[in-house]
């Protein structure tokens, strides 16, 4: 009876979770199943293949990847620095990462802007030592920039969380067995972070593959990611059969990247980043 | 010796790398020139039409409204659901948790649009459709901070309390809330964080005429830059410092009240 009514207080949450959880999820699939008249149809999820939606997605996937792998390779020396610094406020590191985050995300990729534009801070400093400006904005690789710059803290997060979670004995032990550094590290350091490091991954390339954000600011609407092109199709053009089934492709390559993460993912859980 | 040097330049430049772009904010707030390049002298005149430009101040009063009732909703939600989920038997238990799951593994991008095309069909977009956007993804980070804390709790107890006669509302202000305090409130700070600095869900959600400080700004980055947004920033940024380290210096009492002897295992 008690179980009962302890039960009962998640009764809000389930209404919410139908009204505003499943029922979106429902209508952007009836969105992309119908056409404008609510007759069914497959088009608009095959529109994926038309080559410039080919184009798009292509070129998601490769500035994610990119992303994702800078993050990866600038992240875990990073975490491996800091959790050899016997911090005595391990916290404070974790603050210096997160201050960045709460200031408006919008606000820092402005910044970047005036740095890198052919105006900017590094092209002033370029043309005074005697170098032409260089062209440093609106293109693939400064999108790549933006995307490590904004998505970094969640790499690094995780895989300090999981490393500083590792007991010193046992690396300690290792060296008493005659290991050297390479190999605690191959053998001890790198699997105990492996749950860190697909966490990491995964807060990195979804956001990546589906920003449509960093892009249209620092491409100058020369860099068209999947996500620019739903946006267009909905903000822009009126064609939201188009728009939600083209959402559809990307909720399945999200799903299926999580999938294939999860076939590492042995320990299961996954290190939570705060 | 010079692995430290190494490893002391690596951590210098990464966090060049991650201050650098709000540190060029700062100096550009209190220069005396609408150039982006020369030093003008210094001034605040940038801080006083700040406060003074209306289509800043309403986007700031609107991203705060929007985030302190989205976070308290959420909380409420949230906390009950995390107290009921509890009691459920496991297949409910795995039901509720994978709905919560959606809005934290699903792109931004498609939950706001799917939000989006499910408000149009009933009502006009505006205040209320963005809070309801923002509470939707604020509950899963408060259930999932409150969780864990009630299943490390001693339900015991509470049933304890209740079979002495204390009323379930009594029981739950003296036995559980102490238990579940710190999840509620990182849950909330959570919440807090997740509203303040969404873009993509508000932009969808949103109707004409509302904008909150994320989606002024990416209007105005199209137009172009105005000094006024330095001194924002800058505002921003010590607010954000503020109350951060509030919250760690809480955090560190907690912790050592908690843990006395071990402070430098402090939870992140």
């Amino acid at each position: 009876m008690r179980r009962l009514m302890r039960q009962l207080l998640a009764g809000p949450y389930l209404v919410w979770i139908a009204g505003f959880i499943i029922l979106p999820v429902g209508v952007i699939l009836y969105y992309a199943f119908t056409t404008a008249d609510g007759a069914f149809t497959f088009a608009h999820i095959a529109a994926i293949a038309d080559p410039v939606h080919v184009k798009s997605i292509l070129l998601s996937l490769k500035l994610g990847l990119s992303c994702t792998v800078v993050c990866l390779l600038l992240a875990y020396p990073l975490a491996m620095i800091l959790s050899s610094f016997r911090f005595r406020h391990q916290s404070f590191v974790v603050f210096l990462f997160i201050l960045p985050m709460w200031m408006n995300f919008m606000l820092r990729i402005l910044s970047w802007r005036l740095i890198l534009a052919n105006s900017g801070i590094i092209n002033a400093l370029l043309v005074r030592l005697g170098f032409g400006p260089v062209k440093l904005l609106n293109t693939p690789a400064t999108v790549v920039f933006g995307m490590v710059y904004d998505f970094l803290p969640f790499m690094i997060l995780p895989i300090y969380n999981s490393m500083t979670r590792i007991k010193d004995d046992i690396i300690e032990a290792a060296r008493d067995l005659g290991a050297g550094n390479l190999t605690i590290l191959a053998k001890i350091i790198f699997p105990l972070t492996v749950s860190g490091i697909i966490s990491g991954i995964i807060m990195v390339f979804v956001p990546a593959l589906t920003s449509f954000v960093i892009s249209d600011l620092l491409g100058g609407g020369k860099v068209l990611l999947i996500g620019n092109v739903i946006e267009q199709e909905f903000m822009q053009g009126t064609n939201w059969n188009l728009g939600s089934g083209l959402s559809v492709v990307l909720m399945i390559f999200v799903i299926a990247s999580m999938a294939v993460m999860n076939i590492f993912d042995k320990d299961g859980g996954g290190a939570a980043v705060w | 010796m010079v692995k430290k040097t190494v490893s002391g330049l690596y951590l210098a430049v990464i966090f060049l790398f991650l201050y650098l772009p709000i540190l060029v904010l700062i100096v550009l707030s209190f220069n005396d020139s609408k150039s982006r390049v020369v030093w003008g002298g210094f001034t605040l005149r940038w801080y006083s039409s700040c406060f003074q430009d209306e289509t800043i101040m309403n986007a700031l009063i609107m991203t705060l409204q929007i985030t302190l009732a989205a976070a308290v909703i959420s909380t409420v939600i949230g906390t009950l659901a995390a107290i009921g989920i509890s009691a459920m038997k496991r297949r409910n238990r795995a039901i509720m948790l994978g709905a919560t799951n959606i809005p934290l593994l699903n792109a931004d991008i498609v939950t706001g649009i799917s939000l989006m095309l499910l408000f149009v069909k009933f009502t006009n977009l505006g205040f209320v459709t963005v809070l309801i956007a923002h509470i939707t993804f604020d509950i899963p980070y408060v259930i999932l901070n409150v969780l864990p804390k009630i299943s490390q709790a001693n339900r015991y107890t509470y049933e304890a309390a209740l079979d002495l006669g204390a009323s379930p509302l009594r029981a739950f202000y003296k036995i559980t809330w102490p238990e579940i305090k710190s999840g509620v409130f990182s849950g909330f700070l959570m919440a807090v964080t997740m509203s303040l600095d969404d873009f993509s869900i508000t932009f969808f959600t949103k109707g004409a005429g509302v904008n909150t400080l994320s989606t002024m700004l990416y209007t105005e980055l199209r137009k172009g830059i105005r000094p006024e947004l330095y001194a924002l920033s800058t505002l921003l940024f010590l607010l954000a410092f503020f109350l951060l380290l509030l919250m760690n210096y809480r955090s560190d009492r907690q912790v050592r009240q908690h843990a006395g002897h071990h402070p430098d295992r402090a939870s992140a």
